[in-house]
């Protein structure tokens, strides 16, 4: 199929940045969004222009590095997928697709399609691990979990930090990001002496990365490609008033 | 925004309460009028508690106005260079996309809201008639331009609360199951949005005069 791309071009943080229109022919429908932006970048390396600047790594929607904006949507059409998984089958002959990087003020591009996403970094460092002397692996069963509260747990920890619900939040809000993380460590054993202390320490760095308010549009959760729920939020603000009555 | 919307909700009961009182007959709708402003008489000065959920409400109001302004502050600094592209809703929503406008469209409901009931200044009885005769009069089939309006900005309420209920209950933190909250929220603005409808529409069909 033949396709008409148009993709942000920056070539650096100061750069105002454009749309750039590209033909691109002979797109295989098996080939992923990702393969598809790699022939493109091939013919442009030939023709000796600059290759598009986009972060990818496993390839297998599991390192969250991959982020683009797909015609308005974070990681394109096709739901709880990650942009490298998503694939040409779901366009047709003739369509035009426009691809920019996430747009938020704590989120600068750094060339292209890629952001810097240092500030979610920031946000675990104030609190997004538990304090525990590192020694031997303890036994499997010496601390018991019940059941329900891993897998819920779990479910919270497959948030990969891509950043898709910044992106999608029209509020540029980091809420689910921020409450995955402090409900994947705040239903554990693990997580509890700290739980009060680390919610409270996320939020703060959250505000002050410059992420805007959540009000509860659920734009995040519909982008997830992790599908994390919309209740960690809850659990998250329930956390950090909690922790703000008792320190006050 | 979570805990003026609260206050805000409360009133929004009392008031539909009060209000259907005008199917009991003019005696009892008028009655219930006075007693707003009798209400704890000796102990309380004639107006006392109603002054005091009055002045309760316009903070109410401000509180839930100044919260609104700091979110879309906050939300345009975090975005500052916009998406080329039409950002396309994933979420279902049509309330919650309506939230900041539609709050403007009530924001300017109410002010005429209370030129034509309370301060009856945009009212054929004026503010001298009683209650019910200021309800008749401003619903009378003639008015019925004026019954569209109510209409079209109640159910604007209505997608307000739809949101806003749910919304507040996760902001405090208290939404854990969230489809079952979600369904009481759509439940209790239904019930708030028939309630409120329900008696512009039977004065300007005839049912109540």
């Amino acid at each position: 199929m033949n396709l008409t791309l148009k993709v942000w071009r920056q070539s650096g943080p100061d750069d105002d940045g454009r749309l750039v229109r590209y033909e691109i022919e002979d797109v295989s429908p098996d080939m992923s969004f990702l393969e598809m932006l790699d022939v493109l970048n091939e013919r442009l390396i030939l023709a000796g222009d600059d290759p598009v600047a986009f972060d990818h790594d496993c390839r297998e929607g599991i390192c969250g590095m991959c982020s683009m904006m797909i015609d308005g949507v974070a990681h394109g059409p096709q739901k709880n997928t990650t942009t490298c998984q998503l694939h040409m089958r779901h366009y047709k002959d003739g369509d035009t697709i426009v691809i920019e990087p996430w747009r938020a003020r704590p989120f600068p591009v750094v060339k292209d399609l890629v952001v810097d996403r240092s500030a979610f970094d920031r946000i675990i460092q104030a609190g997004g691990f538990i304090s525990v002397p590192a020694g031997s692996a303890p036994d499997a069963h010496a601390t018991p979990v019940p059941k329900l509260d891993a897998d819920a747990a779990f479910d919270a920890a497959t948030c990969i930090g891509c950043g898709a619900c910044v992106a999608a939040c029209p509020n540029g809000s980091a809420s689910l990001f921020t409450a995955a993380k402090i409900t994947h460590l705040g239903l554990l054993p693990q997580g509890q002496p700290e739980r009060g202390s680390r919610a409270r320490a996320m939020v703060e760095q959250m505000d002050e990365e410059g992420f805007g308010g959540c009000t509860n549009t659920g734009e995040c959760t519909a982008v997830c490609p992790k599908g994390i729920p919309l209740d960690t939020i809850a659990r998250m603000n329930a956390d950090y008033l909690r922790a703000s009555r008792k320190s006050g | 925004m979570a805990v003026s919307g609260a206050v805000l909700v409360f009133f929004l009961v009392a008031h539909m309460a009060g209000n259907l009182k005008i199917f009991a007959g003019a005696e009892s709708f008028n009655g219930y009028a006075a007693w707003l402003r009798e209400v704890g008489y000796p102990l309380l000065p004639h107006r006392g508690l109603l002054t005091l959920l009055e002045a309760g409400l316009v903070v109410a109001i401000a509180a839930h106005m100044y919260s609104a302004i700091v979110l879309a502050r906050r939300a345009a600094h975090a975005r500052p260079v916009k998406y080329a592209a039409k950002v396309r809703s994933r979420a279902d929503g049509y309330a919650t996309r309506t939230m900041r406008w539609g709050g403007v469209i009530i924001f300017f409901f109410v002010i005429y809201h209370l030129l034509d009931m309370t301060f009856g200044v945009a009212n054929p009885e004026g503010h001298a008639a009683t209650p019910f005769d200021r309800m008749v009069a401003g619903f009378e089939p003639a008015r019925w331009y004026i019954t569209v309006f109510y209409v079209i900005s109640v159910v604007m309420v209505g997608l307000h609360l739809r949101h806003g209920l749910w919304s507040a209950l996760q902001t405090l933190g208290l939404a854990r199951r969230h489809p079952v909250l979600k369904a009481g929220a759509t439940g209790l603005s239904a019930l708030l949005t028939i309630g409120f409808l329900v008696v512009p529409l039977a004065i300007t069909f005839g049912v109540v005069r």
